[in-house]
């Protein structure tokens, strides 16, 4: 936590992975975000934290465009990731969530093994020439998850049957294994118990150094723990976004103190 | 307050411990209610399955025995030898059948002799029991004129009610004499059956034969219409899956939750409450009078009964989808799969037991469903035969088995009822073996996971 200052510096001065520039974000007549404007930083942790309900989940699904399967879901203004609209209708979404991967708030392993659940998404998308590239892409994948000592033997084995942790550690890997820039994660400890959750944040905080993360959470001290900047949602609006220290210990907006100090939430 | 509750007994028993206020022991009057309620609730499931089984086992028990006598059938085996010359006297008389009824009732009375019985028969008591013989002969050895000479054993049907003498149908008490039969022929039945001459064999032409004539019963086999239902479930099964399951995917998975797909929707559940003459007259309207297929075909009935199957097999596709859960779809979706490729890589294959359960239900109904049927000309008809090849199997016309079941229910002659019960036994048979098939194929979609 010492080196804090310095990464805050680092990651200022580069220019930002993902910039949001007045989202608004309707379901049918509900206006679910409003005017949302946000730098994300690469290679570091942006936290979101918010009471249930305040849009943060709903604004990190328009990163990578999962809001389409929402049929009434209408999202305008602009979201760039490296300088390119990915609301353009140029772009394929199916492309956008190539690099743009997602870890969802339950553990959605696919019911096959846990090689398959790797495998998926490099197959699809032609990343293996051959069968002994697919073989190293599942394994560095899962030791990039920190899953590869538990589960090297038995890769055949259903990814249905390991403990929760170890599935969401399983979903982290299989977001990998499409080399993605981007890593969404929608809550994703809070179907674990505190030591699967305390594996999955030491994770989170290994893989910052290649990609880029965004985590959604309901837990104050999870955001201060793995985040190096949080946003605070309330009510649909981006109330405050600032390095993490600075919203925990200083924040500029009443609403955000309130929330951080328990007074609604 | 605990201590004012205290009754002197529980006193004694617990000198230390307070004894509690409310006994867990003692079951208040709700706790007694609830538990009453319970028990009669399982009373009734109980009394409710016995019910259902007890109906089962009549049923099967009614089928069995009725139908068992289907399965056999009274013969009467004769074996003597015609000569050429024999043969050509024959063929100059102008009756020619009698004549060859006379070798058949000569050789009868030889084998009379021989064994040492003294029955009285005349040619008439002969033909009432066997029918007319000389026809069947003449036209065997018409066509094998190389067996003259030598010794043919000739084993011919007996008539419906010998048939029904030997297992019970008719009793000398409950027949009146009639020119079908008379009391006095069932002397010589009785004669010939221990001769060995007339004998009950197990009845292989009921189960490869085809349909037969209104005044043979002894000859009516329900092969063909087998053959012709086992063709109607090619149609059904290979146009009902395929369009079913992707109108469903489509439905589910693709299509904009509107107006139009609601319209839809409704519809699709309002066909499948659409009674299934319906659907046979429209099959007659459009199949046969407008499309001109060929009446009487399968082809047509297998069209009419994928119309009628549609409905059942996109309901319990689509609800079979709806119940893969949503996470494995964002799953497929997060990684980057295209809609279509977490649907057929993902979602479907989750659905599948669901849909082949669905599909198999679709196919029993189709397999039993009989009106639709009436309307396109399976029912009434008398198959001739199998179909000579594959696609002829499609397109000549045949019957299917629950027609074939009616034909024959509503024919005069009793035996034809009988064989009316035996034909339910091996549509149960045929329907039993499908849905065997279709739960082991289910089991192996759902080892895969």
């Amino acid at each position: 936590m010492n080196e804090m200052p310095n990464i805050e510096q680092a990651t200022a001065m580069t220019e930002s992975k993902i910039s949001a520039d007045k989202v608004q974000v309707y379901y049918g007549d509900n206006h679910a975000i409003k005017d949302v404007d946000i730098e994300i930083q690469p290679r570091s942790v942006t936290a979101f934290i918010g009471p249930s309900g305040c849009g943060k989940s709903t604004f990190l699904r328009t990163i990578n465009r999962m809001n389409d399967t929402i049929e009434f879901c209408r999202v305008e203004g602009s979201i760039r990731i490296d300088g390119e609209d990915i609301y353009d209708p140029k772009v394929d979404p199916v492309q956008l969530r190539a690099k743009v991967g997602m870890v969802f708030q339950k553990p959605n392993p696919f019911p096959k093994s846990i090689y398959d659940n790797i495998a998926y998404g490099p197959r699809i998308h032609g990343l293996a020439r051959n069968k002994s590239e697919l073989d190293d892409i599942v394994s560095s994948s899962l030791q990039k998850a920190g899953l590869w000592d538990e589960v090297k033997d038995r890769l055949d084995e259903p990814g249905t049957g390991m403990s929760g942790g170890q599935q969401q550690r399983l979903c982290i890997a299989r977001a990998i294994a499409v080399s993605p820039e981007v890593i969404l994660m929608d809550e994703p400890c809070s179907a674990l118990d505190p030591i699967a959750t305390a594996k999955v944040e030491e994770l989170i905080d290994e893989l910052r150094e290649n990609y880029t993360i965004v985590i959604v959470t309901h837990s104050m001290q999870q955001a201060a723990r793995v985040s190096q900047r949080t946003a605070f949602f309330h009510l649909g609006v981006l109330v405050e976004e600032g390095p993490t220290d600075n919203i925990f210990t200083n924040p500029k907006d009443k609403r955000t103190q309130d929330y951080i100090t328990g007074r609604f939430g | 307050m605990t201590d004012s509750t205290l009754t002197p007994e529980a006193n004694d028993t617990s000198a230390k411990a307070p004894a509690p206020s409310r006994s867990l022991y003692a079951l208040d009057d709700l706790t007694k209610k609830r538990n009453a309620a319970e028990k009669r609730f399982q009373a009734y499931g109980i009394a409710a399955i016995l019910i259902g089984l007890l109906f089962l086992v009549v049923l099967a028990y009614s089928i069995i025995s009725k139908g068992i006598p289907a399965f056999t059938r009274t013969v009467v085996q004769v074996e003597f030898t015609i000569t050429q010359e024999q043969f050509d006297a024959a063929e100059k008389e102008l009756f020619k059948t009698k004549a060859y009824e006379r070798f058949f009732i000569g050789a009868l009375q030889g084998q009379f002799e021989e064994s040492g019985l003294n029955v009285p028969f005349d040619a008439k008591a002969i033909e009432r029991i066997v029918g007319k013989t000389g026809g069947t002969i003449r036209e065997y050895f018409r066509a094998n004129p190389d067996k003259l000479g030598e010794p043919v054993a000739f084993e011919l049907a007996a008539s419906s009610r010998v048939d029904g003498y030997m297992n019970g149908r008719v009793t000398r008490e409950t027949m009146t004499d009639s020119r079908f039969l008379q009391a006095s022929d069932l002397d010589i039945v009785d004669a010939l059956v221990e001769t060995e001459v007339i004998k009950t064999v197990f009845n292989w032409n009921f189960i490869t034969g085809a349909d037969s004539g209104v005044d043979n019963p002894g000859g009516a086999g329900i092969g063909a219409s087998v053959i012709g239902s086992f063709f109607m479930m090619l149609v059904v099964l290979f146009l009902s899956l395929p369009i079913g399951v992707a109108a469903s995917i489509y439905l589910e998975e693709f299509a904009p939750q509107n107006r139009f797909t609601d319209l839809i929707e409704v519809n699709i559940s309002n066909l499948a409450a659409v009674p299934s003459i319906v659907f046979g007259i429209l099959g007659l309207a459009v199949f046969i009078q407008f499309m001109h297929l060929p009446q009487s075909a399968p082809l047509v009935g297998g069209l009419v009964l994928t119309l009628m199957t549609l409905p059942t097999i996109i309901i319990s596709t689509r609800a079979s989808l709806k119940a893969v859960p949503p996470s494995i779809r964002d799953a497929a979706l997060g990684v980057g799969a295209s809609k279509m490729q977490a649907t057929f890589h993902h979602v479907l294959p989750l659905a599948m037991p669901g849909i082949l359960t669905g599909t198999i239900i679709g196919l029993a109904q189709a397999l039993g469903e009989t009106a639709p049927l009436l309307l396109i000309g399976m029912v009434g008809f008398v198959a001739r035969g199998y179909p000579d090849g594959f696609i002829a199997g499609f397109t000549e016309p045949n019957s299917a088995m629950p027609a074939q079941i009616y034909t024959w229910a509503a024919r005069a002659d009793f035996a034809f009822y009988e064989k009316a019960w035996g034909g339910i036994i091996v549509l149960l048979v045929f329907l039993l073996s499908m849905n065997i098939l279709a739960i082991i194929l289910r089991r192996r979609f759902e080892r895969r996971w």
